[in-house]
């Protein structure tokens, strides 16, 4: 049976993890390699880096992080921020990265997802969408969230499956950091809509939150960070507690 | 001991080259024939497309090198398609070391394409899949080689299928080793540690 993931999030400024993180165990927490391989150890299935000032600043994605990443750890990870062409991915995915995440780039030009996908495959490019509801609909916002678009959350999400993404990275910007669950109707009719992967994401408090969002909507995989960084919750705890409630885990 | 990784158009060898560092081995990453089959160990990656990939080993000759090979050859992913002798996707012609149809994934019930994340191995048999600490590994592919008389480990997506075949000196793993935690080493160490 194929298991449900659970994804850490590591945002990264300047080649070290930023955005509060909270390990006594280990020996420099801004260390993205270290806290890697730790998330690695207790169970993570996958995990996620973003180079959170690469879209707003211009800056690229820096390779070296990425390789050092690959050299050490043994599951999955995507690497995302700052991606606008088919030349920015390449030296990524021969640094090691598994998969890259394309967001803002994604939307002011659509076509840049059929040209990701040609040169280097479906399976690696997961397209990530920031959205918030804006008078009753949900409104895709790019830039970290801080502009609104023309584009509507469903039918971007299914645009995006058409030019042949091999998964979505949903952020429900009005759930993120509330802590108070994720945007399980959203994420329904996303699942029923779409027929790749959805990687849910914003809103995760505390194990709860996970197990409804396995149990009520199709999402494949969740994504969190902070409560994770501040060891709110403990990744073996929670896919112990997961597993109990029959929801299938590695 | 010599472990040669195939060079060719195929899309990201890095995780591989790292996987084995993390054994403390430094593959060869070669295109060059005398070199490949001189090597002890040989792995066989592909990310990517079949038809394109084919007609690349085609210009290249490996097409007629790799079903000759003597030693241990792994293949990994789209390795183990082209391993077969024909795949679906886009009607390709394949190397024929595994007398095989390769398949696309169709969903009964909703299941999403590409099977993408952590499945289970079952009926494991044989010198690769010998002591597996757990028996989940990570899987991203939309097309699938059926149990056969060859299949050395099972995994259920929509359909049981061959996770893991071997013919021979042959081996192929449709999941990534390399990304597939301790146990994926696991297999790694297994395939360069065979002797024949």
């Amino acid at each position: 049976m194929l298991k449900k993931r659970i994804i850490p999030c590591l945002d990264i400024k300047n080649g070290r993890t930023v955005k509060g993180i909270n390990f006594v165990n280990i020996r420099d927490a801004g260390d993205p390699v270290e806290l890697g391989e730790l998330y690695a150890q207790q169970g993570a299935d996958e995990l996620v880096f973003l180079d959170i000032t690469a879209t707003n600043e211009g800056r690229k994605t820096f390779v070296a992080l990425v390789k050092d990443i690959a050299l050490h750890l043994n599951i999955p990870f995507t690497v995302g921020g700052g991606i606008s062409s088919v030349e920015d991915v390449a030296p990524l995915l021969q640094a090691g990265a598994d998969k890259v995440s394309v967001n803002s780039s994604a939307v002011k030009t659509p076509e840049l997802i059929n040209e990701l996908v040609d040169a280097f495959g479906s399976q690696c490019i997961v397209v990530a969408i920031d959205a918030r509801q804006v008078d009753g609909q949900w409104i895709v916002h790019t830039h970290g969230g801080s502009k609104p678009t023309e584009k509507e959350l469903f039918s971007w999400a299914l645009e995006v499956e058409k030019r042949g993404a091999g998964e979505i990275l949903f952020t429900s910007m009005d759930h993120d950091g509330t802590k108070a669950g994720f945007a399980i109707e959203a994420l329904k009719k996303m699942c029923e809509l779409v027929g790749i992967p959805v990687i849910a994401s914003g809103g995760a408090g505390n194990m709860e939150h996970f197990e409804e969002v396995f149990q009520q909507s199709d999402a494949d995989a969740a994504l969190a960070a902070s409560i994770f960084h501040f060891r709110e919750i403990g990744i073996p705890d929670l896919k112990a507690h997961l597993k109990t409630k029959n929801i299938a885990m590695r | 001991m010599n472990t040669v990784i195939i060079k060719y158009n195929a899309g990201n060898t890095q995780s591989v080259i790292f996987a084995l560092n993390r054994l403390g081995i430094e593959p060869e990453v070669t295109g060059d024939f005398e070199a490949i089959r001189k090597a002890d160990k040989v792995i066989f990656p592909g990310v990517g497309e079949a038809s394109s990939t084919m007609r690349y080993l085609k210009e290249l000759k490996m097409d007629q090198l790799i079903p000759e090979l003597k030693q241990p050859v792994l293949g990994i992913c789209l390795g183990q398609q082209l391993m077969c002798a024909h795949s679906e996707e886009n009607d390709t012609t394949c190397l024929g070391i595994f007398d095989q149809e390769v398949k696309r994934f169709i969903p009964e019930q909703k299941e999403k394409v590409p099977h993408m994340g952590w499945n289970e191995l079952f009926d494991t048999k044989g010198n690769l899949m010998k002591d597996l600490p757990d028996p989940n590994v990570y899987f991203v592919h939309s097309y699938y080689v059926p149990v056969n008389e060859h299949t050395s480990a099972k995994t259920n997506y929509i359909t049981p299928f061959s996770a893991a075949m071997q013919r021979d000196n042959f081996y192929a793993v449709q999941f990534h080793p390399e990304k597939s935690s301790a146990q994926g080493q696991k297999i790694i160490q297994n395939f360069i540690e065979l002797c024949d």
